[in-house]
């Protein structure tokens, strides 16, 4: 004990306390590394690809090649090189994957907590103007903002933000529905801290784990609804190599060519469980409790 | 005389609306607490001696009556008004498992109060006054990283009251901050806020059920039944001399070391307390006192001074 007490031991921060242990999580590196690999390949793809001739120039003679030493990932039906349009997509399909999923926790964590922390009519207002926007389907509600604002990928990330923010609302209004209630809020009142200080330094970092979840959960779902938006022709404009688009193009070449549809198929199910790996090793990084 | 008085509470009420009805919490309750002195309040969970504690730190708006610190009549006061005299007033809470933010390091928690209040601003001598703190609580300097929950109730209770000494105040009310520790600790706990008192002067609200506790602690008792406070007085004139008979049934609760004689006996308490909501205009100790007479129906008693300094609210005496 007085060993202990003769050193000084320096304070960490919570970031560096949190790094130290998701470095242990060995499901969260490999996630985060992956994670980094594709959002280099976005980043570095216009310098790899030229945009004109191998993501989107068409090559009839090479159409519908299987996986080769050439094409590692095969062609489609326009011969074009579906390597190229894959990491090219993620470009597409990480923006609006992270980007709506951003603006959805942003816009719901302000409402939600306000909607939590006050109650009575607040909370009333608030959740009741969320509810009927839960009611709506999330495609509907999509259609008619992408056709109000126009067809683009920042529209589409506004439009697919909106199901996003609603359910991020409702996850943090019950989490800090229970925490407000804490008696170590009370004590930070007493400590003299203001109201906003207090929702953010005490209440929100407390709710953590539910919204780190949603977050990985909805980022992949969020993918898979643009791609459906793309599919009805208000995603992301024809030629441009999002997932989704890519997905279904190969649907009618399932029989004969379905790399054309794995392939992609693939690229979202590791973006969403690389995101979910990391998701998981945030959360327990992030929680003291889980501290060994 | 005035200027020794750091706190005086006059005629402090809170109700809450219940579906039932009114519920009186806290029901006119007045006291004054010099500089450097203890006030114990005693009374059984439910009797209003906690939203007592918490109204004064405007914790909890008073529905009506007075409370004056240091010569500022804070009851009107907003959040943001309270905010400077919240270092000069703090409170340490009942139980250390729930009243520290368990995603906080013992330095967070600690260092919050002096960010909070802009007491020091450089980081390194933010840092040396948490050790500081630290070690006049007695917690140590090992622990600057732990989490809450890595800890024994003692030494999160030992946090707490550092996190309520950080901004040196001059009052701090006391709830029950150990009854949820064991006994031997409870001990090492009462020592430290005594020695706290002497070496800065503190001034303590002390609410407690634990009338052993209360003894050894306390200058003033103020005994609290239903909301209202049924007798006052100087901690050696109460226990040797008291009169409501709630207070002589709490003090004969209290557990006596008697071996092989025969025991004292004990004077119990029947039924259960009254609901506080709706009460009738009757003494509100009538249904379970042991010497309830008539008169006793006619209206609640008030304090009165039956001996210099010994408050009494009962009808029969």
């Amino acid at each position: 004990m007085d060993s202990y007490s003769t050193k000084h031991v320096k304070s960490r921060t919570l970031f560096q306390e949190t790094w130290r242990r998701l470095v242990k999580n060995k499901g969260a590196m490999i996630g985060m590394g992956f994670l980094i690999f594709l959002i280099l390949a976005a980043l570095l793809s216009p310098f790899i690809f030229n945009y004109e001739t191998d993501v989107i120039g068409q090559n009839m003679s090479d159409r519908l090649m299987g996986p080769c030493a050439t094409h590692w990932f095969g062609t489609d039906e326009y011969g074009r090189d579906l390597f190229a349009r894959v990491i090219y997509g993620a470009r597409y399909s990480l923006a609006i994957g992270v980007g709506s999923v951003t603006i959805g926790l942003v816009v719901g964590t302000v409402l939600g907590s306000l909607a939590g922390f006050y109650g009575g009519p607040v909370d009333s207002l608030i959740m009741r103007a969320i509810d009927i926007f839960y009611s709506i389907p999330n495609i509907l509600t999509a259609v008619v903002i992408v056709s109000l604002l126009g067809t683009s990928t920042v529209n589409l990330m506004i439009a697919l933000a909106f199901s996003c923010a609603s359910s991020f609302s409702r996850i943090v209004r019950a989490s800090v529905m229970t925490i407000r209630d804490q008696e170590y809020v009370e004590s930070s009142y007493a400590m003299g801290l203001p109201t906003w200080k207090i929702i953010a330094k005490h209440i929100l970092p407390n709710c953590l784990s539910p919204i780190i979840v949603q977050i990985t959960l909805l980022i992949g779902s969020t993918i898979i609804s643009a791609s459906s938006l793309s599919f009805l022709g208000i995603g992301v404009p024809a030629p441009a190599p999002e997932w989704g688009a890519l997905l279904s193009a190969g649907r009618g070449h399932i029989r004969d060519a379905s790399y054309m549809c794995v392939i992609p198929g693939l690229a979202i199910m590791f973006t969403v469980l690389a995101l979910n790996l990391l998701g998981d090793g945030l959360r327990d990084a992030l929680d003291p409790k889980m501290k060994k | 005389m005035a200027n020794n008085t750091i706190l005086e509470v006059q005629n402090l009420t809170k109700f809450f609306n219940t579906p039932g009805g009114q519920l009186h919490a806290v029901d006119g309750v007045s006291f004054t607490i010099e500089r450097g002195k203890t006030l114990g309040i005693v009374g059984e969970s439910g009797c209003g001696k906690s939203t007592t504690g918490r109204t004064i730190l405007k914790l909890i708006e008073p529905t009506s009556g007075k409370v004056i610190f240091d010569g500022q009549d804070i009851t009107g006061y907003t959040r943001k008004q309270m905010r400077p005299l919240r270092q000069e007033m703090q409170m340490v809470f009942q139980d250390p498992f729930s009243s520290l933010d368990p995603r906080q390091t013992v330095m967070q928690l600690i260092s919050e109060p002096i960010i909070e209040h802009k007491l020091l601003k450089n980081k390194k001598d933010i840092e040396k006054r948490t050790l500081e703190l630290m070690e006049t609580v007695g917690l140590a300097e090992r622990y600057i990283n732990v989490y809450p929950h890595e800890l024994d109730g003692g030494r999160r209770q030992r946090i707490g009251i550092a996190r309520a000494l950080a901004v040196q105040p001059k009052l701090i009310v006391c709830d029950e901050p150990v009854s949820a520790l064991d006994v031997s600790i409870q001990a090492q706990i009462l020592n430290l806020l005594k020695q706290l008192q002497q070496d800065m002067g503190l001034t303590y609200i002390f609410i407690t059920h634990d009338l052993s506790v209360v003894k050894y602690f306390s200058d003033d008792i103020a005994v609290m039944y239903l909301g209202q406070m049924v007798e006052k007085a100087p901690s050696d004139l109460l226990f040797q001399n008291p009169v409501h008979p709630y207070t002589k049934a709490l003090l004969s609760a209290i557990p006596l070391p008697v071996v092989g004689k025969e025991k004292p006996k004990r004077q119990l308490i029947r039924g259960e307390i009254t609901s506080p909501v709706n009460l009738p205009d009757e003494c509100r100790f009538r249904k379970r006192c042991e010497c309830a007479q008539e008169c006793c129906k006619n209206g609640n008693p008030h304090l009165r001074e039956i001996e210099p300094s010994h408050f009494v609210a009962c009808s029969c005496v």
